[in-house]
This record gives structure tokens, sequence and C-alpha cells, in this order.
């Protein structure tokens, strides 16, 4: 136990001496917080448009109008010709073309039905879909208007008829959709398993290339003592990153913290500890830092991708869903965006815990079975 | 003093390296407290010797005891028997004088008391007083590899193996280092030193001298010096090599 405690304290002189360590634990998180809350925005806003309006009526005026005043939308053209709108969908700078066409007002008022064509940049899938979508809906509603302004007989007739159905959603657990308080959460957790997976893939693999590490295998200590007095400094360097993360958070975008805190870092530390055995591991098998870095990224990237934090892991195939379970990094955002957004309890993130416990304890017994005191 | 023991044994040691026989099947006895020499040119597998006797490696074949331990099965008794310094310099650099040896006092198991002493020994005898609260990468190579020595035997090991330990040193900082041996045979450590510098084997109680994986000649420097009627090692060397 005292040799542990020898061990705990030469990697913190060493972790603290190191002059990069205090930026990488203190700015390099609150930067890429704060850029990647603020870049990584799903919302579809600023679809580019170009309407062609061959109609140049008052209807074709209003509903051109109603659209302008969409902060979704942004004008960028509005050519006098369809073939100039097809050029500008080629050249990429338009997503969506409307064209109003000739005699849209009257053939709305005689026939009682007007067309529109919308012609979608799919390209860009999600916002062209959901570009197309919202546009969609401004001009039904602008139907809406119009009939009523047509005949308010006629729509009380219709609707008679044929009773509509109106949709009122409410969204639960971030009402004002603010898009920040959805990532900085899962970009927290993402983080720190990064930043200390990393460092510890790194550490053992340093002191193989130094030399440091034949002098310690010299001596008398025991395998699971030397990992041990490895991860228990990084779980602290983790734990203070959350803590900044936390932080930084809350003033810069005061993200919600509706659930315990304390399930947030008894998560924390069980994750930590999964991904510390994972580095470890890494770093044992790897002969240099070149290989200990190229290998955790192998990792790394593969873990953010699936974790769920850019692209819901719902809209996964089948398959991909099934090896979304034992990535750490996909269980540290859920926890984070369940505890934070919707003040989730132990219980409900049970299943996260009993997982990342399992992963711990597999990648421990690697990393202190792939720890070779004698080659 | 009647009965010398010896502290290592080795029968017919080898180590294959997929069909390379890196050692091949030596055999030799290291007397307590004596100065062991173990020469051969570079690439005669002394180190790959050296790390079957400390437990770092596992031995193809053969039989060995260090210190009364099978170097098989009791790696770790062993481990607590003896130090080692290796030829690359191996302390931590980013670590000051006195925190290595609170290191490595520490995972030997010594108590703090003991630390402390043993660091104000270590200090007042290399004369580092003024450098204890500096980085160790900041000293002269000369001065660490002194520190590695005395690092090596912080938890007073019966037993000390040196791999090549003065590497790139000015012949007086090498006389100083021997020294060092001499003081530390004479409380009764053994020293198992590997060298290519033939003065130095020259400070030696005996020597085994190591061609292509085999010990060619075991015996004090002047009786090879007779064997091989020759008037220096460095002559004695030479000829062994040549054949």
């Amino acid at each position: 136990m005292r040799r542990l405690l020898f061990i705990i304290q030469k990697e913190f002189i060493q972790i603290f001496r190191n002059k990069s360590m205090l930026p990488l634990m203190t700015v390099v998180p609150i930067v890429q917080l704060i850029v990647l809350s603020y870049a990584a925005d799903n919302e579809v806003k600023n679809v580019n448009l170009a309407i062609v309006n061959l109609d140049q009526s008052a209807y074709a005026r209003q509903l051109i109008n109603k659209i302008q005043v969409s902060d979704r939308f942004i004008l960028v053209d509005a050519p006098a010709a369809v073939q100039q709108a097809d050029d500008m969908i080629q050249m990429g700078s338009v997503d969506i073309v409307l064209t109003i066409p000739p005699r849209f007002e009257r053939t709305f008022l005689r026939e009682r039905q007007g067309e529109i064509q919308l012609l979608v940049n799919a390209i860009n899938g999600q916002q062209a879909t959901v570009g197309a979508a919202y546009l969609s809906t401004i001009i039904r509603s602008f139907n809406q208007e119009l009939r009523m302004d047509v005949s308010p007989r006629l729509v009380v007739q219709k609707q008679s008829t044929s009773p509509r159905i109106d949709i009122e959603s409410s969204n639960w657990y971030n009402p004002d959709l603010d898009y920040k308080y959805f990532m900085a959460p899962g970009i927290m957790g993402e983080l720190v398993t990064i930043l200390v997976m990393l460092l510890t893939a790194m550490n053992i693999v340093r002191e193989r290339e130094i030399g440091t590490i034949e002098q310690v295998n010299v001596t008398p200590i025991k395998k699971w003592q030397f990992i041990l007095g490895k991860m228990i400094p990084f779980l602290v360097v983790g734990i203070i990153l959350l803590m900044v993360g936390l932080t930084a958070g809350k003033i810069i975008f005061d993200i919600p913290i509706r659930g315990n805190l304390g399930v947030i870092f008894a998560y924390c530390v069980v994750n930590l500890t999964a991904v510390l055995g994972l580095g470890l591991f890494i770093s044992n098998l790897s002969d240099t830092q070149q290989q200990a870095m190229f290998t955790t990224f192998f990792f790394v990237i593969i873990f953010i991708l699936m974790s769920g934090l850019f692209t819901p892991i719902e809209s996964m195939p089948q398959w991909a869903q099934h090896l979304t379970i034992p990535n750490p990094i996909a269980h540290f955002v859920h926890v984070m965006r369940s505890v934070l957004l919707k003040g989730s309890g132990f219980s409900d993130v049970l299943f996260s815990f009993r997982v990342t416990v399992v992963l711990a304890v597999v990648f421990n017994i690697l990393a202190v079975w792939s720890y070779r005191k004698v080659a | 003093m009647s009965q010398i023991q010896n502290v290592i044994e080795a029968q017919a040691l080898t180590k294959i390296f997929g069909d390379f026989k890196a050692v091949n099947a030596i055999s030799f006895d290291v007397k307590a407290g004596e100065i062991f020499g173990f020469l051969g040119a570079n690439g005669a597998g002394k180190t790959t010797a050296i790390k079957m006797l400390i437990g770092l490696s596992r031995p193809s074949e053969g039989e060995a005891t260090v210190a009364g331990y099978d170097v098989y099965q009791q790696t770790e008794q062993i481990k607590e028997n003896i130090g080692y310094m290796s030829q690359k310099f191996s302390l931590y650099e980013d670590l000051t004088v006195r925190e290595n040896i609170n290191f490595y006092g520490g995972i030997y198991g010594l108590s703090r008391r003991q630390i402390r002493q043993k660091t104000s020994e270590i200090i007042e005898q290399l004369g580092l007083e003024n450098h204890a609260r500096k980085l160790v990468g900041s000293l002269p190579l000369g001065w660490k590899q002194r520190l590695a020595f005395a690092v090596a035997g912080v938890h007073d090991p019966k037993i000390i193996f040196l791999d090549e330990p003065t590497g790139g040193v000015d012949p007086a900082t090498r006389r100083q280092f021997w020294e060092m041996l001499y003081a530390a045979a004479d409380r009764g450590v053994t020293i198992f030193v590997t060298t290519h510098y033939m003065d130095e084997a020259e400070y030696c109680d005996r020597i085994s001298i190591m061609v292509a994986g085999r010990i060619d000649a075991l015996g004090s420097p002047r009786e090879l010096k007779q064997q091989f009627s020759a008037n220096t090692m460095d002559e004695v060397f030479l000829k062994l090599v040549r054949d």
C-alpha cells in the first residue's frame, strides 16, 4: 500500500511539473467547449433560397414576404427565369428554389387551387429536407390564410366536412430548443474522456522510450500497484477537467443542472476508470509514443462518431446501435445529457453504470495483464 | 570468511531469440563481496545475460540462482535483493535528486525515516548538497551515473548489477566512479559489472570474457594474462576476439 502512495506522488509531481499540463487542463477544455458548442449546431438555419416569381401578383408578394420574415431563410436572389435558378443550384450557391408560376393568383382565385414548385438541392441532405419542410409549413399556413381571405364561408364549410388536426408541440427539457444546452453537456463528457485516454496512452510507453521503466521493473513493485499508481493521478486530472468544464458551461452558457451532480461525478469516476484501463492497455502494447497515439486515435474517432454526440444513435442502423453499447463516450454523453437536462437520477442511468463497470473491469484486467515486467 | 558463498550461480544459461543464440550456455559463479567483471565486445550478449539474472528476461534454457533465488520462479525475491544500473541512464530526469531517491526508497519499501537517512547519506557522499533540489536532467553525465549507482543501492541490496555504467565519461570521472564501487565492495556488496574498457577490467577481482554468446575465459586478471601469455588485459581480449 505504501509503495502505491510513492508511485502516485511521483506521477503527480511529473504531471504538474509538465508545463503543458495546466493549460491542457484549463484553457483547452474551455476553448473547445465554447467553439464546439456554438459550431456543432444541427439546427437548420440560413437556408439559401432563390425565388423565381413569374407571377408578380399581390398574393405572390404576400407569400414572399411571409418567407422573408422567417429567420431560417436567406433570400439569395430573385432571378427572372427558371433557367438562372437551376444554374444557381448547380453552382451550389442556393439550397432551394421556389418557383411561383405565371397566373398563380388568377388560377388560385378561379380554380381554387394553385401550384408552386420547390427544387431542393439534396446534396446536403439535412439542410435540404428540413429546409423544404419549413418552407412547406410556411406555404401551408399561407394557404390557410388565403382561403379565409377568399371565402371565409367556404372554409367553414370545408372544416365541417373535413376536420383538420392541428399539432401543438411543446419541447420538453429544452423548451427554447437551445442547441447549446444539448451540445455542451455531451461535449464535456467527450472532452474529459478523450484527454484522459490520450494522456494515459502516452504515459507508460513514454517511460519505455526514455528507459525509466526498466529501472522500475527491477524493483519488487507489483503489477497492480504500478497500474493503479498510474491511474489514480489521471483519474484526479479527469475529475478536475470535468469540474472546469461544468463551471465554464454554467458561466458561459448557463446550462441547466437539473439532476444530482453526485450522479455525474460518480459516473465520471467509473467511466474514467474504464477509459484509463484502455489507455494503459494501449500504452503497454505500444513500442513508441507515435504508435500509442495512432492506436488511441483509432478508438477515439470511432468512439466520438458513434457516441450520439453529433448524430443521434437512434437513427443509426441496428448493428451500429449495438456497437455503441461498449462505447464509453456514448454512455458519458448520455449520462451528462440526461442528468443535466432532464434531471435523471441514478436509477435512470443505471444501464450506463452497469455497462461501464463491466468495461472498467475488462480494460483494467487487460492493462494489468499486458504490463510485462519480464520480457 | 572461511567458506565464501556463491551469490550468483549460472549453469548453461541460454537465451534464444528466434534462431539466434544471444547467450549460449554460459556457466559461472560469483562469490559474495567480489567485484566480478563481465567483459565482452559489443553485441557479445552481456546485456542479455544480465537481464536474465535480474529478472527482466526469462532464460530459454539452463539454470541460475541469484542471491539464492531461482531466475525462473523467484524473480520478485531476486529483485528485493539486487540493485541494477542500466547502460542507459534511467532515473527520472524531470524529478529532482531528492525526489528520485525518495521514489526508489519508497518502492523498495523503506520507511520514511530510512529514506530521510539514505537521502542525506547519498547527497553527502556525492557532494550534491547544492544540487539536491535540482532536476536530475540538468546534472552532468558523470554525476548522473554516480547518482544512479547510489540509487541502485538505496535499499542496501546484496548484489548490484551494472551494465556498462561508465559509458561516455572521461577517465577521471570513471576513476571516481570505480572508487564508489570499491567502497561498496568493502561494505560487502557483490558487484557484477559489464564493461568493454580493459583498464576497468584490471580493477575487478575476477573477470569473464564473452565472445559471441559464450564465455571463453574466466579467472582473475592475473590468471588470464598468464593463461594467454599477455602483458595487459587488452592483449588478452584481442587474442580472444581474433580467434
